[in-house]
């Protein structure tokens, strides 16, 4: 028996390390001699701490929301006594939330012990390599081609072609860059796989190198994943004493090493050019292509630059044949796909589906609909590049194709999803705060034109739009697009044009009717004191300006001029008499 | 250095004042392309960019210290001036916004009587936003960084987040 406690990220921002040394503590004073280890995230953060105990015939019990209280009982019960504690161990309902996704990418995910190189290889890690090595380089590019698989991290274009573009370019010194510098806010598939999986990343890339002809890897990884920086470092480390990386990979006389460069925080990076810049120790700013990073990269040498989901589909494509992948999803979208979920929904987490699947399957009928079952409004999708898309469109099947005729994008997977409490300019200010931060500020148009959109949204938020600014912000918009040199500048205004797109109305209600119907923007909300005060005084005690009068046992009134808005009232209200309009 | 050439305002000796970043810069002064990892090892040991530890920077690499002050103020993780003890990094990305990061923004401010990218005045906390920590279904999420390592704490709520911070400031008064 064996007690496996799920320590991604997320699972160890819910106590998931003081609940494993809870078990091995009471494991230890009972003398159970029963192991305590760990995985990466499964996915369904909603339920961490996530526990699995392991029977030695492998049947597994998943208990889910284990605090540091709840482990005595399952110590005493399940690991002493060996009965099943119910009322802890996961739902069926909740155990759909996996069973309905079809897993490649996270294949191993909250699974195996991403610390220990032989769990990767007892579910036949490193056989896809050893395979790839007695094939030709062209032919793994094949298979690739066979499977359709597109890039992941945003532009979907076509992994092989990029591979045998790098391969193609002359010269014996190649680069194999992984982008790992997840920047679109709410997308966090790849620190899953970096966490929970890193073996499944080196072996793709081993793969890629050979199939180009590349003998150095480069993990460009963002600096805010510090535990996917130290597991990727243990796995090298044991690749590498395992043969796997280095010199004469599986006796095949191929070389390959990789090496981790921390990024430092700059959404342009994810830009191909850009990034190399910043893997050279320059500032991160892109430059105009061709020549494309594939002849021209990295101290000008040829570079293939790949996502962490891209690569970490890569040793099951090669193991199983890319046939295989291609069964998954549409005739142009091929494969599976992960999404980041998360926003306003019941069951947050990580889901790998087919492509094709649309929106609305994902949301409800993995994700178990909005939280607090609100009305469902939109998904935002694709990050600060993307778009919104409304509720009327959640039939749109999930494709790289299908989503951006919407106006938004797949990107790199995140969907945020909204319900009516969100208000749609507030969400294009968000963005476009984001991408006016993140502008290089190479470009003209990026560079100061996000920043007069941004001023126009802030000032429609703050209620003091003007007639015309619609129109203002589409003329931006489309001169932001068409004067930019990069992905950053030429998509930041998606966000706004969604939004206008279809929810025009709301803007024009800031603007004209000065009003915010998601009761969200705070200069255009008033917070009133209903009948139902009881005049417990608790709302104006707590009032920073003063700003609320009236007797004890009497209703009470707020002073509007003087309320500055912060709600404090109305968190502090007993009786609910409080309300926003 | 026996002579102090810099005109910067330090002993001279900075030989011994950066003392801890010599392993770095031996193994990385002359790699290039290695500006930025320099940079983030500096940080790491003396939790800012000062303009000595620029100016040392500079002298043992050879790349000038308007070039090296351009790529720190490029990247958000660069920080040019000391910071608390404890580094609060706030979660911006877009699901916490949706789930009230502002709001946890607010409590922290005035419960600290500090804004983004300030420092309280004991020197404790520092507050930074930052983009996203990739811990979307936990939202509000920040994380705290110290000596003692990383902690995140998730599902944030304004009471919660002073819960914390106070929790935070009783232990750093216990161990000092």
């Amino acid at each position: 028996m064996r007690v496996v406690v799920g320590q991604g990220s997320c699972g160890v921002a819910t106590g998931a390390r003081k609940t494993a040394a809870e078990f091995e503590k009471q494991i230890a004073d009972k003398g159970l001699g029963i192991d305590v280890t760990v995985t990466g995230c499964v996915g369904t953060c909603y339920l961490e701490p996530i526990v699995d105990v392991y029977e030695d015939n492998g049947d597994m019990t998943r208990y889910v929301k284990v605090q540091p209280e709840n482990v005595e009982k399952i110590v005493d019960e399940h690991l002493a006594g060996g009965k099943k504690v119910e009322e802890q161990a996961i739902d069926d309902i909740d155990k759909e939330f996996v069973t309905k996704q079809e897993r490649i990418v996270l294949r191993n995910c909250g699974i195996i012990n991403p610390e220990n190189i032989d769990e990767y290889i007892a579910v036949d890690g490193y056989k896809a390599i050893e395979k790839a090595l007695t094939m030709k380089p062209e032919e793994v590019i094949e298979e690739m081609k066979a499977s359709g698989l597109r890039g992941r991290g945003g532009a979907g274009f076509p992994t092989w072609f990029k591979w045998n573009a790098a391969k193609a370019s002359p010269g014996n010194e190649k680069y194999l860059v992984c982008n790992a510098d997840e920047g679109d806010p709410g997308a966090f598939m790849d620190r899953s796989v970096l966490e929970g999986d890193p073996h499944s990343l080196l072996e793709g890339m081993i793969i890629g190198g050979y199939a180009m002809g590349a003998s150095e890897g480069i993990i460009y990884c963002r600096a805010e994943y510090p535990l996917a920086i130290k597991r990727l470092e243990i796995a090298m480390e044991q690749a590498r004493e395992k043969g796997f990386l280095g010199k004469n990979i599986f006796d095949s006389g191929f070389d390959f090493d990789i090496r981790i460069k921390a990024g430092a925080g700059a959404f342009v990076c994810g830009e191909e050019t850009a990034l190399i810049a910043s893997l050279e120790g320059e500032r991160g700013m892109p430059r105009l292509k061709p020549p494309f990073p594939a002849a021209k990269g990295y101290w000008q040498k040829p570079t293939d630059i790949n996502n962490v989901e891209t690569l970490a589909n890569v040793p099951w494509i090669i193991y199983n044949g890319g046939a295989a992948f291609a069964k998954y999803g549409t005739e142009k979208s091929p494969g599976t796909k992960v999404f980041a979920l998360a926003g306003k929904i019941k069951k947050g987490g990580l889901v790998e589906v087919p492509m094709g699947m649309t929106i609305r399957d994902v949301i409800f009928g993995i994700g178990g609909g909005i939280k607090n079952d609100r009305e469902f409004k939109a998904v935002q999708m694709g990050g600060p590049s993307g778009g919104c898309v409304p509720a009327d469109l959640a039939d749109t099947p999930v494709t790289y194709e299908d989503i951006t005729k919407t106006g938004a994008i797949v990107g790199s997977g995140g969907m945020i999803v909204m319900d009516e409490d969100t208000c749609m300019v507030d969400m294009a200010r968000y963005f476009l705060n984001f991408t006016r931060d993140e502008s290089c500020g190479k470009c003209n148009y990026c560079r100061i034109g996000t920043k007069r959109m941004l001023e126009i949204l802030e000032r429609i938020t703050e209620g003091k739009g003007e007639d015309g600014d619609i129109e203002k912000l589409e003329e931006l918009a489309i001169k932001i697009k068409e004067g930019s040199l990069c992905g950053l500048g030429q998509t930041a205004p998606n966000p706004v044009l969604t939004t206008i797109k279809y929810f025009r109305n709301e803007y024009e209600d800031h603007i004209y009717n000065k009003t915010c119907t998601a009761k969200s923007c705070k200069a255009l909300i008033q917070y009133k004191i209903t009948d139902t005060c009881k005049g417990c005084t608790l709302c104006a005690r707590n009032c920073p300006v003063d700003a609320i009068e009236g007797n004890v046992k009497e209703l009470h009134k707020i002073d509007q001029d003087k309320c500055i808005k912060c709600g404090k009232c109305m968190d502090h209200c007993k009786f609910d008499a409080i309300i926003k309009e | 250095m026996s002579e102090k050439a810099c005109g910067c305002g330090c002993d001279g000796n900075r030989a011994a004042q950066f003392a801890d970043l010599a392993p770095t810069l031996e193994k990385y002064a002359k790699v290039p392309g290695s500006l930025i990892t320099i940079l983030q090892k500096a940080q790491d040991i003396y939790g800012y960019l000062s303009p000595d530890a620029i100016n040392y920077i500079s002298e043992q690499t050879g790349i000038k210290p308007a070039k090296i002050y351009g790529v720190a103020t490029f990247y958000a993780q660069f920080r040019l001036e000391p910071i608390g003890k404890y580094l609060i990094m706030l979660c911006k990305g877009t699901a916490c916004h949706v789930n009230g990061a502002d709001m946890i923004e607010e409590a922290i401010s005035e419960h600290l009587n500090i804004a983004d990218g300030e420092t309280t005045e004991d020197g404790l906390f520092t507050l930074n936003n930052v983009a996203c920590l990739g811990c979307c279904s936990l939202a509000p999420v920040m994380m705290v960084r110290s000596s003692e390592g990383d902690e995140t704490y998730g599902n944030l709520t304004k009471d919660r987040v002073r819960e914390v911070l106070d929790e935070i400031r009783k232990n750093a008064e216990v161990t000092a």
